[in-house]
């Protein structure tokens, strides 16, 4: 169990953390999610020991390992990038944390043996790395990280260099690599759908902060406020300002949606929907139409993302199917009220 | 016009080569024909050049003299630049940018403006004509050269890499040496390369600092001209000989040398 107390991190006088408190458990992934920059990197740096906080303490399986160098920790990470010691070949560079852990070669032998095998890299032992392929180049980074046996496992987006089909590929493999290990496992990404695809808890971060964790799937549907919900959105959440009344929600412009009981008192109210609830099939349930102005309509094969004009605000639409729209066409489209999300002033969620 | 495209190639390596050709062939002829007749090879083929080099210690010495003093300053000069290029590639600190410039500037004044300071100081302590002498003389050019280059390189390592080491419990002197030298071999390579060069070809200094124990084979060639009269042949085969060692270094390190251009540090 590892236990982030009140850690904050600056850096020249520049905050890179902001204080923050994080229980993560074994079992399961720990994700932490954001975009760039959001911090995510340099919390793991502050989990595994290889920069020290500012202040606050963090502790592991309850004693406090707040200045202890990395090298006594017992920690693994795999990258981004795929590293790997270029001088070595696949057999060492897995052997290496073993053979700096002082174990018996015939040991080494066979658990890096029985690693490459589960990692389906034992054809390549005997090469380097620069003649694998990438994904086989982060399999060997991977296959490092796990053969330690560490108490805690940090895997910084490994698989964004990868491409599409290697990535489900791992992805897949990932949950059950770790299913038998009572480590904890900390998996940064900038993708909401990796997240809840690998399931366990989230956090969100957002410029170095940790605004929202939970169970990754629970978060998704009831982030804790606007900040989180954009954090979990990919395409970015749409908002828009109302003023609750009765069943029904008024905007500026003079339009109003009829959202049928609500248990909200009244009052203004940001509103935001996910792309994909912005759909331009009508049916029975969707009840609030919406019109606009097309800017541009992307179309994916079997999903069309079209970005539109209304209320003097940005919209995007994840639709199934394809839609041609030409740019400055109209459109409407329509909104399941049982699908927006309430902030109030705040920011803060209030219902959904 | 395709069938001519052999002709500038050609023109220009025998542009190159023909002071080599003439320097070699020199080195086989008795002084008497180099002086005597124009020939384009050896007429009257001899050895005795070589075995004069080889057997006479005041020839043979010079060498070895070079390449003692030479050898030490390679050494040395990669020995300091390494952690000194390590740093200003992996820590940001006050002035770190200016004084990676202030490194190179050393290299903008010619040898002759250090050659009095050095002779006084090596002089004053009692290090005057010794290996060391001109050794460390030479590294006040190659240390900020070898930092330059090496810098390059380790730059291209990514940080995650260090990183990684730290994690797998590598400590700091185990990992630069079990796993960051291997890694930046080939800049290494060039850098050494680069030092061995310098130290190489530098007259003056070597010559300055030096008077009898330590005299570079560069001092031995301008001496003995106006010993006794002429000796064109032997001093041709002194200079063919000196070419030699640059030519086997440059053959080991040609794939290395490009890899560097390609770092755009070389």
């Amino acid at each position: 169990m590892l236990e982030l107390k009140n850690v904050r991190k600056s850096v020249l006088g520049e905050v890179h953390i902001h204080p923050t408190d994080l229980l993560l458990d074994t079992g399961g992934f720990n994700i932490l999610l954001g975009t760039t920059l959001a911090g995510k990197t340099t919390l793991m740096h502050l989990m595994a020991g290889l920069e020290k906080p500012t202040s606050g303490e963090i502790w592991f399986n309850g004693s406090n390992v707040t200045g202890m160098a990395v090298q006594k920790r017992n920690v693994s990470m795999v990258y981004q990038q795929f590293i790997n010691y270029p001088n070595m070949t696949v057999f060492e560079n897995i052997a290496s944390p073993l053979k700096v852990g002082c174990i018996l070669p015939a040991e080494i032998k066979r658990r890096v043996g029985e690693m490459a095998e589960l990692m389906k890299i034992s054809p390549m032992l005997d090469r380097r790395p620069s003649e694998l392929s990438g994904g086989q180049q982060q399999r060997t980074a991977m296959a490092r990280a796990l053969v330690k046996e560490s108490d805690l496992v940090l895997l910084d987006e490994p698989l964004a260099n990868l491409d599409f089909k290697l990535r489900e590929e791992l992805r897949d493999e990932l949950p059950k690599l770790f299913k038998e290990r009572n480590c904890v496992v900390v998996y940064a990404t900038t993708e909401p759908t990796e997240a809840l695809l690998l399931g366990g808890k989230t956090a969100a971060l957002h410029e170095g902060r940790v605004v929202d964790f939970g169970v990754t799937g629970e978060k998704y549907r009831q982030p804790v406020d606007l900040t989180s919900a954009g954090v979990f959105s990919e395409p970015p959440i749409n908002t828009v300002s109302v003023t609750k009344r009765g069943q029904e929600l008024h905007l500026d412009y003079g339009t109003s949606w009829s959202i049928g009981k609500s248990k909200l008192p009244d009052g203004n109210y940001t509103v935001g929907i996910r792309a994909h609830n912005v759909i331009v099939e009508r049916s029975a349930r969707k009840s609030i139409k919406i019109s606009g102005t097309v800017k541009v309509a992307e179309i994916s094969g079997s999903e069309s993302m079209i970005h539109f004009d209304a209320f003097d605000k940005s919209w995007i639409s994840l639709s199934q199917g394809v839609h041609i729209y030409e740019s400055g066409e109209d459109i409407t489209l329509y909104m399941d009220a049982s699908h927006l999300m309430y902030f109030d002033q705040n920011g803060k969620l209030v219902g959904i | 016009m395709r069938r001519h495209t052999w002709i500038i190639p050609t023109v220009y390596i025998i542009f190159l080569m023909l002071p080599i050709y003439w320097l070699v062939s020199m080195s086989f002829k008795t002084t008497n024909e180099i002086l005597g007749s124009f020939t384009l090879w050896p007429q009257d083929f001899t050895l005795e050049n070589y075995r004069t080099i080889f057997t006479d210690p005041t020839w043979y010495n010079g060498y070895i003299n070079s390449i003692i003093y030479v050898s030490i300053n390679t050494v040395l000069s990669v020995a300091v630049a390494l952690p000194a290029a390590y740093a200003f590639s992996r820590y940001r600190f006050l002035g770190d940018k200016h004084l990676f410039f202030w490194l190179l500037t050393n290299r903008m004044a010619p040898a002759a403006v250090f050659a009095l300071p050095f002779f006084q100081l090596y002089s004053a302590v009692g290090i005057f004509d010794t290996h060391l002498a001109v050794a460390l003389a030479h590294t006040l050019f190659n240390i900020p050269l070898a930092v330059w280059i090496l810098e390059g390189f380790m730059s291209s390592v990514p940080k995650q890499l260090d990183e990684t080491a730290y994690i797998d419990g590598y400590s700091f002197p185990a990992f630069f040496t079990k796993i960051f030298i291997p890694t930046i071999g080939a800049g290494i390579g060039v850098a050494a390369f680069f030092c061995f060069m310098f130290s190489w070809v530098e007259l003056l200094l070597a010559k300055t600092l030096t008077a009898v124990a330590a005299k570079p084979i560069a001092a031995t060639m301008t001496k003995t001209a106006s010993s006794s009269g002429y000796e064109l042949g032997l001093l041709a085969a002194a200079g063919t000989l000196t070419i030699i060692p640059g030519a086997i270094v440059i053959y080991f390190v040609r794939n290395y040398i490009a890899k560097g251009f390609a770092l755009g540090r070389v």
